[in-house]
């Protein structure tokens, strides 16, 4: 028959000889080998003190988006919560008064918007489904919680910081993604 | 009305028992952080370094966990053997530590206080025998869980033990018939005068078979199949909790600790600084010190090649092992035996 490939090598079926029956040889052969690993370096990443980066495209909590006047960008349109395999995001809609308006884009604002991390599974959906630009995932990773309440945020955790008043903490949030959609 | 002995003895000795007690549990604690330590950079990993700088506090962290544990004693047919085979473990192996000599003889307030706490003329047999007692604490264990797992690893590990004693015994005979003396005593101060004069050095086969022989009797791999970790499931320390199986884990550890400083004694001069010459110094309590550090230095470089045999080596099947001991080890001991004896009738040593 014909070989697939040319890497087949012929299993040496000899008996052993005498220094291999004694086995002494090979075990401090081993033991050589074991001894080298001792010295090599080690692959472990120490968390906490050392982090790996994630990439770019990570999915982890979800942040929402503000203007560039620090005005809030969602108008509680309900698109990210249909678009949720999990139905972990719920709102609730508000009109917004005239004294509001450097606070919110459109008339429309969400007045409560929770998200259930425990339910999420950090598709990135509802990113995808906003048309406002308004949620989307940054790479943080989710925190631990001890209890199921922590787990429900809120508006205010997950509101991104305000541009003008602290524009450091609100570019170091944004990150590496540029605004697209108007 | 007081009896006209030396009284100061009780107190030396008293002093000399809880220090031996104290080292030897303390070395055993930090064996088992060595021994994870060990495995960790053998398997390009680091081990524990949360518990403490290098993870230095993890064995006390074990060992509070294995205090607060439950204690679970099964439906036994014997409460009372339940709970004697650990300890019956531990008691051998502390008790091995009497006759060791763990340093020269010191001069101290004036009196002359030998740093061996029985210096009894049959010292090695007698280091036998406790050895031989150990197997009871393994075969006691295994019966007492009520569990056919555990009852076939101490069967194995009761056979596995009787074997491997007639070998290390059969190489002992060699060395003895050199040494003159059964006293540990006499045999480091035969082995003082060099480097070449350390018995490794005219019985090297000798030593060869007492070390695999030593690393059978602590249950250490290859050998370790009455442990089994994932054959027999855990083997004769299966139904055991909380310290009943610290017990039995320490045991262990102190067998391999108390095996390589009988090694260091028989073999490798015990208490004496190669290429120097201390008898000279005198009797001062600080060569003593130094004497019984490196004691304990050969002992730890001992202790950290079993560790090192362990993580290189597969367990050994129990048809090996046995062909292993009986086919293998006894003929070769009888034949250094006889070469031996004819050595010494040529030499007239």
């Amino acid at each position: 028959m014909q070989a697939l490939t040319n890497r087949a090598k012929l299993v040496n079926r000899k008996p052993m000889t005498v220094v291999e029956k004694l086995y002494l040889w090979n075990i401090m052969k081993g033991m050589a080998i074991t001894f080298r690993h001792i010295f090599m370096r080690k692959p472990t990443v120490r968390y906490p003190e050392q982090k790996r980066s994630f990439s770019a495209v990570f999915r982890g909590l979800h942040v929402l988006n503000r203007d560039e006047e620090g005005r809030e960008r969602c108008t509680a349109c309900g698109l990210c919560a249909v678009a949720c395999p999990a139905e972990a995001i719920t709102m609730e809609a508000a009109e917004r008064l005239p004294v509001e308006e450097n606070l919110y884009r459109e008339e429309k604002y969400a007045a409560k918007y929770e998200i259930n991390m425990l339910r999420c599974i950090f598709c990135g959906l509802c990113e995808e489904a906003c048309p406002k630009d308004a949620i989307y995932l940054s790479q943080t990773f989710a925190p631990a919680n001890y209890s199921r309440k922590g787990f429900i945020y809120n508006k205010e955790d997950l509101l991104i910081p305000h541009p003008v008043n602290d524009p450091e903490a609100f570019e170091k949030a944004l990150g590496e993604r540029k605004v697209q959609k108007v | 009305m007081l009896l006209a002995i030396d009284w100061w003895i009780l107190l030396e000795k008293a002093i000399l028992i809880l220090a031996v007690v104290t080292v030897s549990l303390v070395i055993a604690m930090y064996a088992t952080w060595a021994e994870r330590k060990v495995a960790a950079v053998m398997q390009d990993r680091i081990g524990p370094n949360r518990a403490g700088p290098f993870g230095l506090f993890q064995p006390l962290a074990d060992g509070v966990k294995l205090f607060m544990k439950e204690e679970i004693i099964p439906n036994t047919s014997s409460k009372f053997l339940f709970v004697m085979g650990p300890a019956l473990a531990m008691i051998t192996a502390l008790m091995t530590s009497a006759v060791i000599p763990w340093g020269p003889t010191i001069n101290l307030f004036g009196r002359e206080i030998s740093l061996q706490i029985a210096d009894i003329n049959i010292g090695i047999l007698y280091v036998f025998g406790v050895v031989s007692l150990g197997v009871y604490g393994i075969m006691i264990g295994g019966w007492a869980s009520n569990n056919k797992f555990s009852l076939l690893a101490a069967i194995r590990g009761a056979s596995q033990m009787i074997s491997y004693e007639l070998a290390m015994g059969l190489a002992l005979i060699a060395l003895l018939m050199m040494t003159g003396s059964l006293r540990l005593s006499v045999i480091v101060t035969q082995q003082s005068e060099g480097l070449f004069n350390w018995n490794v050095m005219y019985q090297p086969l000798g030593f060869l078979i007492f070390f695999i022989c030593a690393l059978a009797e602590c249950n250490r791999t290859p050998f370790d199949l009455p442990e089994a970790e994932n054959e027999l499931n855990f083997g004769y320390h299966q139904e055991y909790s909380s310290m009943k199986l610290g017990f039995y884990l320490f045991a262990e550890y102190i067998n391999m600790f108390i095996s390589g400083i009988i090694m260091s004694t028989l073999f490798f001069g015990g208490y004496d600084i190669p290429f120097v010459n201390e008898v000279a110094w005198g009797a001062h309590w600080w060569v003593g010190m130094i004497g019984f550090f490196v004691l304990m230095t050969k002992a730890v470089l001992f202790v950290l090649l079993f560790m090192w045999i362990r993580w290189t080596i597969p367990r050994f099947r129990y048809d090996q092992l046995m062909n292993l001991g009986w086919k293998g080890l006894i003929p070769l001991s009888l034949i250094n035996m006889v070469l031996t004896a004819v050595a010494i009738l040529l030499f007239k040593k």
